[in-house]
């Protein structure tokens, strides 16, 4: 239809359709109801009946596992935000009340706390599944972009609530990276001032630092519905790279699907229940405990894990508005990829040159989270600037060279024939990929 | 088999990698000691509490507040096990400023059993003043706040030597100890042999002393420990039995279209 | 739709291990939910400090003073005689809520209520209403000298809190 020609023609008479009533598959109340407001036919058709490719490994089972961490995250955000109270002078006293007074405080607090960690955890394997499997290519870049976007406010979100505590390096981590800002020519001063509502990070910081947690943590929540329902449309990427053709090379949504994502969601569970009972501040730094002090700066300050890798690109350069640049790049860069990958196979199954950069692009990953959090000097600036620069060099010069000249592995023509193949030994890949 | 090994040195390679940062400084390795609360079923030695509460009272006290401890903590469940009349006769022997009362004045009246501890200084410049410019830390969670936790307490305390080594000069009020970062601590050397008497017959050697308040530190810094490793250890046998039948299910459903492949 | 062998597996799905599974993650999920739940009851520091003491050598023959006791008022009233015997002589039929005045006191001139109105948790105000007691300005309650219910909305007796003396002119609540 087409809506504009026919309003400036206003003499055509053409019946309209506001009243769509009927059609739902179900009977009775829900029936009713379903014709109403079709809910019911929306959770059948997308998450009962919707047809997944049955190939899919483990790796897929992130993203129901991430929005488990996201929900259980608001959960216990909203209970501790019944006792925590955001003033300098009383939140760190309030976090301690909860921790000992509130009825099961402590263990919502540690929950909260450690969900965070498993939450990066769980999202650092989503995005390497992604990147390995060209997740993100055609017709996928947008639902690749809106994810970038989640992690971009995953990563406010967490700094924020992490000042909440008012522990030491809860202030000192809110004036570190509230100063990158300074960094901008001319009004970076201004800015920062700006962001502070005062002349340092203080009460008023800490205030609206809480108001812009809850905002963005239900930012995030509003944003992966974006996220989801652009999976819907394009469907799931699968280890083969190849989309499924018919229902040989599908299962449905439920209960396949959900079987194993929940089997998957248990033992990362699992994980997370032995790291928060048993060490709940093995992935904290112990001068969070020690309350904020204006005067006195620890004499090694780390963020939290989480940010490491990116904490190293940022000190690895001298300069500091360049360093900032390139900290905030080294996201946006993920989410050029699309642009920057050409190669049209999607597997890096397929892939035997590009497969072994992005393995080495993990190991950098990884190197870089070591030496961000080690002092800055030394060995470790050398490494952290060979890591910055295979980073970048990763995204902006392999991905498209290697994309054109790459020669790829011959492809089976669909899933089911992929199955065989890897059955047969034709194809080697590790179990869980 | 590939992938397990794969699997477990990614993640050997990630724990090491968060394990380290918060270690950085090279320092004395610290005196590791096997604490009743360590481990899986951890608990805390409820004597070894009440003794390091006398040892708090009588010696760290004087100059460390714990202005998150109230003394009913003392006889809440998991602690060191006080009974509610004991808790009575410790918190009416202090002092509490209260009011107004109703001519608007303030008065004292003899401490409850929901007061907070005493603090040994009104406030923090009162506390530097009194002690060289240093602020003896509050100690309510001091073993947290502590990269090494309790042994990191613990090694301080035995940490003290007489003669510092040859090349290290000390200023006046400045101690030597091993375990502190720099070497240099400005806390007299707090625990001797026999600095407490203990009622119930245990010799009060300055191991003793520093075992013993250093779990009551623990504790005070940690009150739920006991709960935590309790309720962590029931969830982990469930979530094993969930798991486990849930990956029954998910088998028995993917037989349906296993075959066919 | 692919899995069309719905039908003749449904029987199947329901099968014992299915409800096994689904009935323990049922009580999991019970008893995650409960520290979400409990962690709005009052808490420790605040069960702490639900006792408090009174003295009442202070109060004189006919005065009332209002205490605060677990956020809530308490009204302490030293009772004149002829207080006491009105009190005392009420014919129990005629009252909503039967309860005799040696019932509702420790000692006959010492009256302890907790000041909320029994209809919807008003302050009643002393001296006021028909019976010589107390009376709720909100929806119009009428209490007596022994603080129990005589006219208007409210269901019951003012509440008598729990306390003991522990002392000629000192009172525990709690």
């Amino acid at each position: 239809m087409s809506g504009q020609d026919s309003n400036l023609n206003n003499n055509e008479i053409r019946p309209v359709h506001t009243n769509k009533v009927g059609g739902s598959p179900f009977k009775g109340v829900v029936g009713w109801i379903d014709n109403r407001l079709p809910i019911f036919r929306i959770f059948k058709y997308e998450y009962l009946d919707f047809q997944v490719p049955k190939n899919l490994s483990y790796l897929w089972s992130l993203g129901g596992i991430l929005m488990i961490c996201l929900i259980f995250l608001i959960v216990t955000g909203l209970v501790l935000g019944m006792h925590y109270k955001p003033s300098s002078s009383e939140a760190f006293v309030s976090v301690e009340k909860i921790m000992r007074d509130v009825n099961y405080g402590w263990l919502l607090r540690y929950a909260h706390m450690n969900f965070a960690s498993f939450f990066f955890i769980a999202v650092y394997i989503h995005i390497f599944r992604g990147l390995y499997y060209g997740s993100y290519k055609e017709p996928r870049q947008l639902m690749w972009l809106i994810g970038i976007i989640i992690f971009f406010m995953m990563m406010a979100t967490a700094f924020l609530g992490y000042t909440l505590p008012w522990g030491q390096m809860s202030y000192w981590g809110a004036t570190v990276i509230t100063n990158l800002f300074s960094a901008v020519p001319l009004v970076g001063n201004t800015i920062v001032t700006w962001l502070w509502g005062d002349y340092a990070v203080g009460d008023s910081t800490l205030n609206r630092f809480y108001v812009l947690h809850w905002f963005l943590a239900f930012g995030i929540l509003g944003i992966v519905i974006f996220h989801v329902i652009a999976l819907h449309i394009v469907g799931s990427n699968n280890p083969s790279g190849i989309e499924p053709a018919d229902t040989r090379d599908t299962v449905s949504f439920a209960p396949f699907t959900t079987s194993k994502d929940l089997f998957a969601m248990l033992i990362f569970l699992l994980a997370f229940v032995l790291i928060t009972m048993f060490a709940p501040n093995y992935l904290g730094h112990p001068d969070n405990y020690i309350p904020a002090d204006p005067l006195i700066t620890p004499a090694h300050i780390v963020p939290e894990w989480y940010f490491l890798p990116f904490y190293a690109i940022l000190r690895s350069i001298p300069d500091k508005l360049l360093g900032v640049i390139a900290m905030v790049s080294s996201t946006v860069v993920l989410g050029l990829l699309p642009w920057l990958d050409l190669s049209k196979v999607r597997s890096s199954v397929f892939r035997p040159i590009w497969k072994q950069f992005v393995f080495l692009f993990v190991l950098d990953f990884f190197i870089l989270m070591y030496v961000g959090g080690m002092p800055a000097e030394g060995i470790y600036v050398l490494i952290a600037r060979v890591g910055t620069v295979y980073w970048f060099l990763f995204f902006l010069i392999i991905a498209p060279l290697v994309s054109l000249t790459e020669k790829t592995l011959p492809m089976p023509n669909s899933i089911h024939e992929y199955e065989n193949w890897k059955k047969q030994g034709r194809i080697k890949t590790l179990k869980i990929f | 088999m590939s992938f397990v090994l794969k699997f477990s040195l990614f993640f050997l390679f990630f724990t090491l990698t968060i394990s380290n940062f918060s270690s950085a400084e090279k320092q004395e390795k610290l005196l590791r000691q096997s604490w009743s609360f360590d481990g899986f079923f951890g608990k805390f030695d409820r004597a070894s509490l009440q003794r390091g509460y006398q040892v708090y009272t009588e010696v760290c006290a004087s100059c460390h507040s714990m202005n998150l401890l109230s003394y009913r903590n003392l006889s809440e469940v998991g602690g060191p096990g006080f009974s509610e009349d004991e808790v009575k006769a410790i918190s009416s022997k202090i002092e509490v400023l209260d009011g107004p009362n109703e001519s608007g004045e303030m008065f004292k009246r003899s401490g409850k059993a929901s007061d907070k501890f005493a603090s040994p200084f009104p406030n923090e410049k009162a506390a530097r003043a009194a002690n060289g410019g240093a602020y003896p830390p509050d100690m309510s969670v001091l073993v947290k706040a502590r990269a090494g936790g309790a042994d990191y307490i613990y090694s301080i305390l035995m940490g003290y030597e007489d003669k510092p080594p040859k090349g290290i000069k000390l200023e006046d009020g400045v101690y030597y100890n091993k375990y502190m970062s720099g070497n240099k601590i400005k806390m007299s050397k707090p625990l001797n042999n026999d600095s407490v008497t203990y009622s119930d017959g245990t010799a009060s050697t300055q191991e003793q002393l520093a075992k013993d308040v250093v779990t009551f530190l623990t504790w005070a810094s940690e009150p739920h420990l006991e709960a935590r490793k309790r309720i962590g250890f029931k969830t982990v046998i469930y979530l094993l039995i969930l798991t486990a039948l849930v990956y029954l299910v998910k088998k028995k459903i993917w037989l349906r279209i296993e075959p066919k492949v | 739709m692919s899995e069309n062998n719905n039908n003749s597996d449904k029987k199947n799905r329901r099968d014992f291990l299915t409800v096994v599974t689904t009935a323990v993650g049922a009580v999991g999920v019970g008893a995650a939910v409960w520290p979400l739940i409990n962690q709005m009851n009052p808490d420790s520091s605040v069960k702490a400090l639900a006792s408090i003491e009174v003295d009442l050598s202070k109060i004189k023959e006919g005065q009332e003073i209002t205490v605060l006791w677990r956020g809530k008022p308490v009204f302490i009233k030293n009772r004149t005689k002829q207080e006491i015997a009105n009190a005392e002589k009420v014919d129990l039929k005629e009252l909503k809520d039967p309860q005799h005045d040696n019932k509702r006191v420790k000692k006959s001139e010492w009256l302890v209520l907790v000041g909320v109105c029994t209809h919807l948790g008003c302050v009643p105000i002393s001296g006021k209403g028909d019976y010589g007691g107390w009376f709720c300005p909100c929806h119009g309650s009428h209490y007596d000298s022994s603080g129990r219910i005589r006219k208007g909305p409210a269901p019951t007796n003012l509440e008598v809190p729990t306390y003991e003396f522990v002392g000629d002119n000192k009172i525990k609540l709690g």
